[in-house]
């Protein structure tokens, strides 16, 4: 069932809600006034290490006709691959680290090593996903705009095809990603501005054509008659790295605990509704320090989506304190093994790809209208316009 | 090495590093090369200290090595701007270069005191290891000398205003184009000046420089009233002044009364600090050469959205750092917290910053 009023949802009474939203500013408050050379040194070692790796994994590669040399350098490749993306790039991109005034470590000027330029990442993850998290119609991270992931969703005879699509965009996690900013929905209503269309598709033709060429042109050429297993190893640490982003971010907002919302939640919200949505909306997975780093230390999706520009090696100590405030509040923390917490999600792709008469509902079957998959056009959201950012405005 | 300097005067690095980049797009080349040597990164540019040597008990001069894009091509009186790692966030402040500009140089100069209110003037100081890299800003500034210098030359001097003088005092040496100067120059005690024993040396085998030391613990500050009784030609001269705040402030109105503004040249090294604290300001938007007055409390974002700069942002809210830019020059508060942010280069979040007097943004 959608919610449309997170307080009373939650038993709590307005009073309550703001005195949860103060205690989260003080963490909050606590977080960024120790921030300090030891954060600092952190993301410098990660992004050493990683850059370490990405070479060290080139350069033996060009050796990949000899069978050990092809496995250590794509295993190499596919880590540095997944800690550029989800704990550097992610977190970097979200401003994690912008307190550092450091221009090369900076939201504004980092470009991550996939096919979605990060200005359209900022606009539809940092922007769309973090301030309408699990808002139906408003949040497109719910489904991408290709399963249906909630009840309240209408059913379409296509929606029988999510295994086959679900295992599609596992393996093509990276061209799902980049074509996530153009919003297929708002395409397939021809509803989007061609103009913003056809910008956007520029810059990612651009990206993905350096991308392309980096992988599957430059370095099988360099490897000489080595290019065809450096083809390979490529192509399986790209595999690799979308499989593993897929996984972990399917755990986010999709197994059994994470709420959804309706529209009527968003009107009049205060910054610790905000919050209390937040925390209802997302669901962590439990594993060692090593696991979370992997993740770009979204196993704490609930502190990263309270905090979501809060250094990422400090999110393991605020979910100490945020677990302690739920059970404060008497409100649910949702958690559990990474396995179990993706074979939730994996049984909600299956199981809503029948209509919801044929499947048994773990709530409260939704009451009121169906709603269509997908966000809601900009303007049906009359608070906020489109902005995708400086690149595109300066080639309009 | 002449040869190491000829190769790197005769490939085309830009476009070596061009094709590099195919390698390590989305990144530079640069970035995996500055894990090898981090001098090796053109992306910023930056530098090694190399040494921190004591001048006064008080000041040191601080021996950079740039890196790579360092292009030597700083005018005697400029100044540089230093970006430090303290507590992890990278503060920026600007300092003379007291080198003079060296085609072939290898090493930068740049001489501080520490002042006690001065949080990065003491870290360079006291806390600073050789070896420590530092982010620099392309070098600054007009308060430079010309080349040929005029025929008589006045500098007046406060304290570690030396800084510039003493680029411009080291140039005329090196060139041989001394002209009739004379150096006024104040400090508490002969202990405090910074230089001293060089501008000793220097006013000895140049006959065209006259040095004239005030000790001003014992003499007082010079009231520029007397100026005629020291440097009689004073009128004739053109001056270049460096130092205090209240010193310029004085020079400036001196000057201005006998009605020759035009051949004074100031370098101000403290800023006077504009507005009075969250009453708003003029925010001006550089490169859309537009502005707007605006009270303390419209964010920089709504004062840039009114004046239709396309302004970028997101949730409005301080969470997504949509529309974080950079401050170009004045004071903003960030209304969250009340934190202050008034170093150029500062990046800030505009939707929830707000003017402390004027203010200049990057876009």
């Amino acid at each position: 069932m959608a919610i449309s009023d997170v307080g009373a949802y939650a038993h709590l009474t307005p009073e309550e809600v703001e005195e949860l939203g103060r205690e989260l500013d003080a963490i909050r408050a606590e977080i960024e006034e120790s921030r300090g050379d030891g954060d600092a040194a952190y993301i410098n070692r990660v992004i050493t290490i990683q850059r370490r790796l990405a070479a060290s994994a080139r350069v033996t590669l060009l050796a990949s006709r000899w069978k050990p040399a092809w496995l250590a350098g794509t295993a190499m490749l596919g880590v540095a691959k997944i800690l550029e993306n989800m704990e550097i790039g992610h977190n970097v991109m979200h401003g994690q680290w912008d307190w550092m005034n450091d221009p090369e470590i900076h939201s504004s000027t980092w470009e991550w090593d996939t096919a979605q330029p990060a200005e359209q990442w900022k606009h539809s993850h940092n922007y769309i996903h973090h301030q309408f998290t699990n808002v139906l119609g408003h949040d497109n991270d719910i489904g991408y705009g290709i399963l249906r992931m909630a009840r309240e969703q209408r059913w379409h005879p296509a929606n029988l095809g999510q295994p086959v699509y679900n295992a599609l965009l596992a393996t093509l996690f990276q061209w799902g990603v980049a074509l996530h900013d153009l919003d297929l929905e708002a395409i397939r209503r021809r509803e989007k501005d061609p103009k913003v269309m056809k910008r956007q598709l520029r810059q990612i033709g651009q990206k993905v054509r350096r991308q392309l060429a980096k992988d599957y042109l430059v370095y099988p050429a360099l490897s000489g008659p080595s290019w065809r297993t450096t083809l390979t190893a490529d192509a399986t640490a790209n595999l690799m790295r979308n499989v593993w982003a897929y996984a972990i971010i399917f755990c986010g907002h999709f197994p059994d605990g994470a709420l959804h919302f309706t529209e009527e939640e968003l009107e009049d919200e205060t910054r610790s509704e905000w919050y209390l949505r937040q925390l209802l909306g997302s669901a962590n997975f439990e594993g060692g320090p090593l696991l979370h780093v992997l993740s770009g230390n979204l196993g704490f999706q609930i502190e990263h989506h309270l905090f979501p520009d809060l250094p990422s090696n400090r999110y393991a100590e605020i979910a100490v304190k945020v677990r302690a405030l739920c059970e404060k509040y008497d409100l649910p923390y949702t958690t559990g093994p990474l396995w179990k917490q993706y074979g939730q999600a994996l049984r909600t792709i299956l199981k809503l790809s029948l209509p919801n008469r044929f499947t048994a509902a773990s709530a409260p079957e939704p009451i009121g209208p169906e709603v269509e998959r997908g966000r809601k056009p900009d303007r049906e959201r009359p608070t906020r316009r489109l902005e995708t950012g400086a690149w595109t405005r300066a080639s309009a | 090495m002449p040869l190491a300097r000829e190769l790197s005067r005769r490939v085309p690095w830009e476009r070596v590093r061009r094709v590099g980049s195919r390698l390590t797009t989305p990144l530079h080349p640069d970035d995996y090369l500055s894990l090898v040597n981090p001098l090796w990164s053109a992306r910023e540019l930056r530098g090694r200290i190399e040494r921190v040597v004591p001048e006064t008990d008080d000041a040191a001069t601080v021996v950079i090595r740039p890196g790579w894009g360092w292009r030597w091509d700083h005018r005697p009186g400029q100044y540089v701007g230093i970006g430090l790692q303290v507590g992890g966030k990278y503060h920026w402040r600007s300092y003379s270069i007291s080198t003079p500009p060296h085609r072939d140089g290898r090493t930068l100069s740049i001489t501080v005191r520490a002042m006690p209110e001065g949080f990065l003037s003491s870290h360079l100081v006291n806390g600073c290891e050789p070896g420590t890299i530092v982010r620099l800003a392309a070098p600054e500034g007009d308060f430079v000398l010309p080349d040929p210098p005029p025929a008589r030359v006045l500098f007046l001097v406060g304290g570690s205003g030396i800084t510039p003088v003493m680029a411009m005092l080291r140039t005329l040496d090196r060139r041989g184009t001394m002209p009739d100067a004379v150096l006024h120059y104040s400090a508490t005690s002969p202990e405090r000046m910074i230089f001293r024993d060089e501008i000793l040396a220097l006013a000895q085998h140049n006959p065209g420089l006259t040095l004239i030391e005030r000790h001003t613990d014992k003499d007082g500050i010079l009231d520029l009233a007397d100026l005629g009784r020291v440097v009689s030609d004073w009128r004739d001269r053109e001056t270049w002044a460096c130092g205090p705040a209240p010193m310029l402030d004085a020079a400036e109105r001196h000057w201005e009364s006998a009605g020759l503004g035009d051949s004074l040249h100031l370098e101000r090294f403290s800023l006077v600090v504009a507005g009075d604290g969250g009453e708003g300001g003029t925010v001006t938007f550089q490169n859309t050469g537009r502005s707007v007055e605006v009270d303390g409390a419209t964010t920089c974002l709504e004062a840039g959205e009114s004046v239709g700069v396309g302004m970028p942002y997101g949730c409005r809210m301080g969470i997504c750092h949509t529309c974080t830019l950079t401050l170009v020059d004045g004071t903003v508060r960030d209304l969250r917290n009340g934190d202050e942010y008034d170093q150029k280069n500062d990046r800030i979040q505009t939707c929830v910053s707000v003017p402390v007097g004027a203010c200049t943004l990057d876009i």
